[in-house]
């Protein structure tokens, strides 16, 4: 995982739900260099009006804590959950792949959908739509068998992830 | 006002008083009209009228940094919210408290490129602690106490409040802030130290053979407190204190533990002991660049305590090894209490030969200079200052580069609060309105602007400000008719090829002096120094003196970009020996 010392990191930051946030979050990750590889937002407390970023990101361990001190001292930020390290947790994402092939090609797909457990959110008689859920190294795999199937376009989430066991961030 | 509804002009100024806030610095504009109605209205809260936005903001700092309380600015929309950027970066890089209120165009017309509409919250969220936009008047008195709370909480610094012109006009329903004051749903800084941390730091302390205190503007921010904690806590221990330039005046610079300024510019026994000190004791200091030199040789033997009130700034540039994330008062309140609690008392073996090398490096005497009757050197300008304002209720303002060096080599702080500078920003025109604000808070004390001529320009319409609100604040310029650090630098890395760095076609202050209502002086001899200091600091009126000082002098010591602490330049006769690296050559 850490060649050159560098790690992948899933963070996930407890936000409030106003105008300005998610730029100011994201602001803090281009102004001092930070890497995003991956970014999710959404409300996740009405009541509250509080919001769930999930950002992947990548850098030294130094790095890393540092991104973490500097989300934490933003004054619309609740909490700084860091979940690569703080032990188990699921992660997952969504893709929609929109793959263009006609017969063997097309049943292949079909196939290779099936084993991955996508489902058809979209067909036409030359065309399908799969939609598949997993962590994000199965949706690559998926991806990269569909490649030669027909593949034209891939609309993807980012990363989500949330902590085993019953504690909450 | 029966029924409770105010305007939201009305209800900002009912804020402001709250808070305390008795001037606002800033320059009108459409925008906003109505605030300043409603301050023509009233006379609790008064305002000064700068000539420049940027004016406003350092002004807002000066008043800020002199008093411990957070500055005011209002500015309208567009390029009045915009020329309050470079303000607002420095009070962000130099952790300064303050609140600008920026007008903005009506809410229905945001997005549409409206006249004088800028973005204003997109531009200065990076460079604000916090900002705000205002869309709805029933949140403008909660948004105002926020920002107030934001500003002056652990690590201080600007926060903006975008204020609509409908919003302004508008009126609300005002409430009187609750009795007790709510705690902020998510910004709550630590104040207190974790306490095996601290226990852990003061047996270090308490087992140091070669020990530093190096000491920052955190102790100024965290209040008067602080540095007489520090104080104490120097006296029980014995042991030597460095300031950084932020934090001069949080220790006696004339005390004979003190070591003198470190970094870039500081003397050579503060940087040589930080260098070869076994424990390192950092106090509201965040180990800037100008401060370490060369990170990888930076204060290779030592271990590392470090206090700050802001996490972020732990571990940042430098790895330390007992880090207490608190307010510095606070801290060192508990620092001194477990010292005495176990009865600690320091290695006075260990701490005499300490000493003693210290005092080796002291004898360097590295902040000697050439004197001359026949031309000023800066260094003896700003002694003769130093001199002939000793124990007097004197502020010292600062613009940027050589002047501002020697300044900080060459006046002697005993308490803090009397030295304001551009640090981490190194902001030219800084100086001149940021006196402006500190002798708007303190009407009756000296106050002095140490300054270069070029620096002196970027912001020389506030002179204006000076003369209307008849403050007598005296603006020194060490005047080499060159941008000084600049040519020192060309001078040391680019082959002494001077571009764009001589100053062509100054004015003549004196006349300038006059023409802005003022009183003009110059100093062109060694012997005319002192007789143009008295009659500046004598005559009660805005004064412009004009020191004539030695073109060719450089600023030293020096430690050059990508050098270490030990690879200092003492003198002109040093350089040759020591070429830039490649690295050190990118770095500003």
């Amino acid at each position: 995982m850490s060649d050159d010392g560098i790690e992948q990191h899933t963070i996930s930051v407890l936000v409030d739900n106003e105008a300005g946030v998610l730029a100011r979050v994201i602001g803090l990750f281009s102004g001092r260099g930070y890497n995003i590889e991956s970014l999710t937002v959404a409300e996740v407390d009405a009541r509250a009006s509080l919001s769930r970023i999930t950002i992947s990101t990548s850098g030294t361990p130094q790095i890393v804590e540092q991104i973490k001190a500097q989300l934490r001292r933003l004054v619309p930020v609740h909490k700084v959950s860091d979940l690569t390290q703080e032990g188990p947790h699921v992660a997952r994402e969504l893709a929609l792949v929109k793959v263009r092939s006609s017969g063997e090609k097309r049943v292949e797909s079909l196939r290779v959908a099936d084993i991955f457990r996508a489902g058809v959110v979209d067909s036409t008689s030359r065309s399908f739509v799969f939609e598949i859920t997993g962590s994000t190294d199965k949706i690559d795999a998926f991806i990269r068998l569909m490649e030669p199937l027909g593949l034209v376009e891939i609309s993807r989430t980012g990363l989500v992830a949330i902590a085993r066991g019953e504690k909450p961030i | 006002m029966a029924n409770g509804k105010l305007t939201g002009s009305e209800i900002v100024l009912r804020v402001l008083r709250e808070e305390g806030a008795e001037v606002v610095f800033g320059y009108p504009g459409g925008a906003v009209l109505p605030i300043y109605d409603a301050l023509f209205q009233q006379k609790a809260v008064r305002h000064v009228l700068v000539r420049q936005e940027a004016g406003a903001v350092h002004a807002a700092e000066g008043y800020a940094r002199s008093t411990g309380k957070v500055g005011v600015v209002l500015v309208t929309s567009g390029p009045g919210a915009t020329n309050s950027v470079t303000g607002l970066t420095d009070a962000l890089m130099d952790s300064v408290p303050v609140v600008c209120l920026t007008g903005q165009v009506p809410t229905h017309l945001i997005g549409n490129d409206a006249f004088q509409e800028a973005d204003t919250t997109g531009i200065t969220r990076p460079c604000t602690k916090h900002n705000y936009l205002v869309k709805d008047i029933g949140d403008l008195a909660r948004v105002l106490r926020e920002a107030f709370y934001v500003a002056r909480s652990g690590r201080p610094g600007p926060v903006v409040v975008d204020l609509p012109k409908d919003i302004l006009q508008g009126k609300g329903s005002y409430a009187p802030p609750p009795a007790r004051r709510e705690t902020h749903k998510s910004y709550r800084p630590q104040l207190k130290g974790d306490t095996d941390a601290v226990n852990r730091a003061v047996e270090l302390i308490a087992r140091a053979k070669r020990p530093v205190f190096y000491t920052g503007g955190g102790i100024v921010n965290s209040g008067p407190r602080a540095a007489r904690l520090l104080a104490e806590f120097a006296r029980k221990t014995g042991y030597p204190v460095t300031n950084t330039l932020m934090g001069l005046g949080g220790y006696p610079a004339e005390d004979k533990q003190f070591l003198g300024m470190l970094g870039m510019h500081g003397t050579y026994e503060a940087n040589l002991a930080m260098h070869h000190c076994d424990l390192l004791i950092a106090i509201g200091a965040r180990f800037d660049d100008r401060v370490t030199g060369k990170l990888t040789e930076f204060s290779p033997g030592s271990t590392k305590i470090h206090v700050d009130i802001d996490p972020s700034s732990i571990n940042k540039n430098v790895m330390v090894d007992v880090p207490i994330v608190g307010d510095c008062a606070t801290v060192l309140t508990q620092m001194i209490r477990r010292w005495e609690a176990m009865k600690y008392r320091p290695d006075r073996t260990a701490l005499a030969r300490w000493w003693k090398e210290i005092d080796g490096w002291r004898a360097r005497n590295c902040l000697a200079y050439e004197r001359t009757d026949k031309v000023i050197k800066p260094q003896y300008a700003l002694e003769r200052l130093q001199a002939l304002t000793r124990g007097r209720d004197v502020y010292f303002t600062t613009e940027v580069g050589q002047h501002q060096m020697w300044a900080a080599q060459f006046l002697k702080f005993s308490r803090p609060n009397r030295w304001m500078t551009s640090g981490g920003l190194g902001t030219m025109g800084y100086g001149l309105p940021a006196a402006i604000g500190v002798q708007v808070a303190h009407p009756g004390s000296l106050v002095i602007d140490v300054a270069g001529e070029a620096s002196i320009l970027m912001n020389i319409q506030e002179l204006s400000t000076a003369a209307q609100y008849r403050l007598p604040v005296k603006v020194f310029i060490l005047n080499n008719e060159y941008m000084g650090m600049v040519r020192q630098w060309q001078e040391l890395l680019h082959g002494g090829r001077y571009s764009e760095s001589y100053m062509a076609s100054l004015p003549d202050f004196v006349a300038l002096a006059e023409a802005f209502h003022g009183v003009g002086l110059r100093a062109e001899k060694p012997s005319e120094v002192d007789d143009v200091i008295r009659e500046m600091i004598a005559v009660d009126r805005t004064v412009v003196a004009d020191i004539r000082i030695d073109q060719t002098e450089n600023c030293f010591p020096m430690i050059p970009s990508g050098a270490a602490h030990h690879e200092m330049l003492l003198g002109p006769a040093d350089r040759a020996s020591k070429p830039v690296s490649e690295e050190g050559m990118v770095l500003v």
